[in-house]
């Protein structure tokens, strides 16, 4: 007995960060999801000259709690003719992996629940792709021929795609050396230069097959909701379908944070070894003072006391946050003495700070995308897919590798290095579109749908 | 007994034209509808997959069917005018002109000159509504979400002008037999001209966000391809004709209201696919922008409603008289005994007979394509089932 509570101490001695971690995320992260689907929403009714949600909270603030108590007292419905316990589990798995692939992730360089794994990229892009096993497997258990398409769909989808970010994922990888995700932003630190700007060809790709592989719009056939109703989600509902939503919109952070991590500098500040531009790091409480004083500024015109008072509770937090952002910075200035003590704060806060902030700009170009583009066809996204991206991929890994040995030997590095790498990625630009219209040469658009079989 | 669901399916499936063959194993029937995101209504298609190839289709209907042509023979002529702004519930106003001037045939009346103009300005009006609607569903089932509340916006302008008017926005019941009931109030050439003159910028605006967008070019272009000799023999009438190359519009071919007064032209298509039909129906917004602007610049005085009497008995005979509506050419055939209710009336809609054209147009495209194709048809299942 006394020897299982010792081993229960070690064990809790030893991982008790990362369990609070892991904790933490399972409970915050559906909260932090809901929030991004009210943004998405307030994004969405901004461009479309409305409002979006107004009623629950001021300004809608409160739609997501709403959303979710809705959705988890639903009644929970499974089709007669579904198999059970694959449906039971389907969405079960789509959001394993989806929390699973955050484990790997590092929000700056303290809030890392699997600490330094060495094989750090690999790791989130490989659970995350096991994703995919609860689509397709949901899709068959509704035994309904929307769903199973949209599960085909996905699946075929994924699998291309993830040939191209993979490849994408590469060429960052070359400049890093390394797949622990810590070294990859310390190398981006070391060389003074993102790797998204050393090798902008590979960062389009991911983007592009980021979105694909999160089932975004322009690229979110596997749930065309004109076309196949809500595609392998149709006869999913209440609990079961916020998983798979949850599940999405976790992936979409994913991939942000993969993006993020390999290609915009991770949790570095702009210009990280540029002592001059050091007032960077006021941008962000000085931002976050912003929204306060907008929320103050928007609070008399807000009907009801109830959500005046809460208006002003939002302001605080604002204020709240600007200060914990404010304090590493303004602490060494006032008292040099404490510089080295705050460093790990200042990471830690700061480091948050820009990398959040990435993820949320590479999120609001998904939804821009999404407001902006009409939806493509299945055999256009599989012909884009196999005739450009994977070829445009491959060629720029190679092309870049050679830009690498290049520099190596002209001893270029850092910026200089985009003196080799620019011409690359450019060179592979020209050969992809070159095979591209070569194919569409070859193969020309035939006007009643003899188009090749797309499911690949 | 427990009824085995999937059996009666299928025999229902068997008994209605796709046939289902057991022992196929390539291919896939599903039901699109009646309740489904993009069938624009009620209408069901059912589809007959290889992947996801249609290789056939049949679209069944009826399940908005109220029996407007039976009811009209137990009302009186005025009475039924409010149901025909039930069938295109989109296009209330053209449905109401359409009855309204075949009455008005089989009486020998004819509306007043200032009558007709502002008739000819709401009708446009409300062609402009119908399109925008059009535009906003169609590119919204192709996966563009922001056209449609942009064309909102721009309906609502003129649903507010036809609510002003004449009280109401959807079902308005603008129009008398024999001219106008309202005379129209102060600010309607105003009105009108503030919108037309806003208009035109935003016509450009969707088409910045669609024409030239490489993804709406791959979704529409080449598909649904409707030929001219096909859309004839089909019956196909108003966009979808005219895009298949066709230059046939009743407005000009047999001038109503006061079409004949007014300069416009009739855009027409190439290819008949669904890019050509987007484009005819953006021109002909423009167009309809034009007539209005050109009827409001001199809406004669006088007059309002033609001398008819409180009950209308018109002489035994029969009239058949059609209009452009915004989805093609809508026709009434009226008979009459000689009572004061008419003996039959047959209505001739627009959608129900483009709609014959979509299994040719749907055959050997895709899944996502069909969805384009019944978006582009412009149907509105009010008006299909009557």
């Amino acid at each position: 007995m006394q020897v299982v509570m010792q081993a229960t101490m070690d064990f809790v001695k030893q991982y008790w960060v990362p369990l609070v971690c892991g904790l933490v995320i399972v409970a915050v992260l559906p909260l932090i999801v809901g929030y991004v689907v009210l943004v998405e929403r307030k994004i969405m009714a901004d461009m479309q000259a409305r409002l979006g949600p107004m009623r629950v909270g001021p300004h809608g603030l409160l739609q997501p709690i709403a959303d979710a108590v809705k959705l988890l007292i639903k009644e929970d419905i499974i089709p007669e003719d579904a198999d059970k316990l694959v449906f039971w589990l389907a969405p079960v798995l789509s959001v394993a992996a989806a929390l699973l692939a955050i484990a790997g992730l590092a929000i700056g360089p303290v809030f890392q629940i699997a600490k330094d794994i060495n094989i750090g990229i690999l790791f989130v892009v490989g659970v995350s792709a096991m994703g995919i096993f609860g689509i397709v497997l949901g899709g068959w258990a509704s035994n309904s021929h929307y769903s199973l398409i949209g599960a085909l769909r996905s699946s075929a989808q994924l699998v291309s795609y993830e040939t191209a970010a993979g490849m994408a994922l590469v060429c960052g990888l070359l400049f890093a050396g390394t797949l622990n995700i810590t070294s990859i932003v310390q190398a981006q630190y070391d060389q003074g230069i993102w790797f998204g700007l050393l090798a902008p060809v590979a960062f389009f790709t991911y983007l592009v097959a980021s979105i694909a592989e999160t089932n975004r719009a322009p690229f979110d056939l596997p749930e065309a909701e004109s076309e196949l109703v809500a595609g392998y989600m149709t006869e999913f509902s209440g609990f079961r379908w916020s998983l798979y939503f949850l599940a999405e919109y976790t992936n979409m952070i994913v991939v942000a944070s993969v993006a993020t991590t390999l290609f915009l500098g991770g949790w570095l500040r702009p210009f990280p070894r540029t002592h001059w531009l050091n007032f960077i790091d006021f941008l962000p409480p000085l931002l976050m003072v912003g929204v306060g004083a907008y929320c103050v500024m928007r609070t008399p015109k807000q009907p009801a006391r109830v959500q005046q008072m809460f208006m002003l509770a939002v302001a605080g937090m604002c204020f709240a946050v600007a200060v914990v952002l404010a304090a590493p910075v303004l602490v060494p200035i006032v008292k040099p003495s404490l510089a080295l003590a705050v460093k790990p704060y200042y990471d830690g806060i700061l480091g948050g700070f820009w990398f959040i902030f990435k993820v949320s700009l590479y999120i609001y170009f998904f939804m821009w995308l999404r407001f902006t583009l009409p939806r493509y066809r299945f055999d256009q996204l599989m012909r884009l897919g196999w005739h450009f991206l994977i070829p445009l991929s491959i060629i720029n890994v190679l092309l870049i590798g050679i830009a690498m040995i290049v520099g190596q030997y002209l001893n270029w590095s850092g910026w200089m290095l985009l003196l080799a790498t620019i011409p690359a990625s450019i060179i592979a630009l020209i050969v992809a579109l070159f095979i591209l219209a070569t194919e569409q040469k070859s193969e020309p658009q035939k006007a009643s749908g003899a188009a090749p079989d797309s499911y690949a | 007994m427990v009824l085995d669901t999937r059996q009666l399916n299928t025999a229902a499936t068997a008994a209605q034209g796709v046939q289902i063959d057991p022992l196929d194993d390539t291919s896939m029937v599903i039901n699109m509808g009646p309740q489904h995101p993009s069938t624009h209504g009620v209408l069901r298609v059912k589809l007959k997959l290889d992947g996801e190839r249609v290789i056939g289709s049949e679209c069944m209907i009826g399940y908005l069917h109220r029996g407007v042509e039976k009811i009209a023979e137990h009302r009186s002529y005025q009475q039924f005018a409010p149901y025909v702004d039930r069938m295109d519930y989109v296009a209330a106003v053209s449905n109401g002109l359409g009855y309204c001037e075949a009455v008005e045939k089989l009486l020998m009346v004819e509306a007043p000159p200032r009558a007709r103009v502002i008739r000819t300005i709401l009708t446009e009006l409300q062609r402009i509504a119908s399109h925008l609607l059009w535009l906003g569903t169609h590119a919204l089932d192709i996966g563009a979400l922001t056209p449609l509340f942009y064309c909102f916006r721009e309906r609502e302008e003129i649903l507010k002008i036809l609510e002003k008017y004449c009280g109401a926005r959807l079902t308005t019941h603008a129009f008398r037999i024999g001219g106008l009931q309202y005379e129209a109030y102060d600010t309607l050439e105003k009105d009108v001209e503030r919108f037309c003159k806003s208009f035109e910028q935003r016509v450009k605006d969707y088409e910045d966000l669609l024409t030239q967008n490489r993804i709406w070019l791959g979704r529409t272009k080449g598909v649904g391809i409707l030929k001219a000799e096909d859309a004839i023999a089909l019956g196909a009438t108003g966009p979808v004709l005219r895009a298949s190359g066709v230059k046939w519009d009743i407005r000009k071919a047999m001038p109503y209201a006061a079409y004949d007064q007014y300069k416009f032209e009739i855009p027409i298509g190439t290819t008949g696919d669904t890019y050509d039909r987007y484009l005819v129906r953006m021109e002909e917004m423009r167009q309809s922008r034009l007539i209005c602007l050109q009827a409001i610049e001199n809406i004669p005085s006088g007059p309002i409603l033609a001398k008819v009497g409180k009950v209308l008995k018109p002489p035994p005979g029969e009239v058949y008289h059609s209009i452009e509506a915004p989805k093609g050419e809508l026709g009434y055939y009226v008979i009459s005994d000689g009572t004061v209710q008419p003996y039959r009336v047959r209505i001739r809609p627009p959608s129900f007979v483009n709609l014959q054209a979509f299994d040719k147009m749907a055959r050997g495209h895709l899944v996502a394509d069909v969805v384009a194709i019944i978006g582009t048809l412009d149907i509105v299942l009010g008006e299909v089932d009557r």
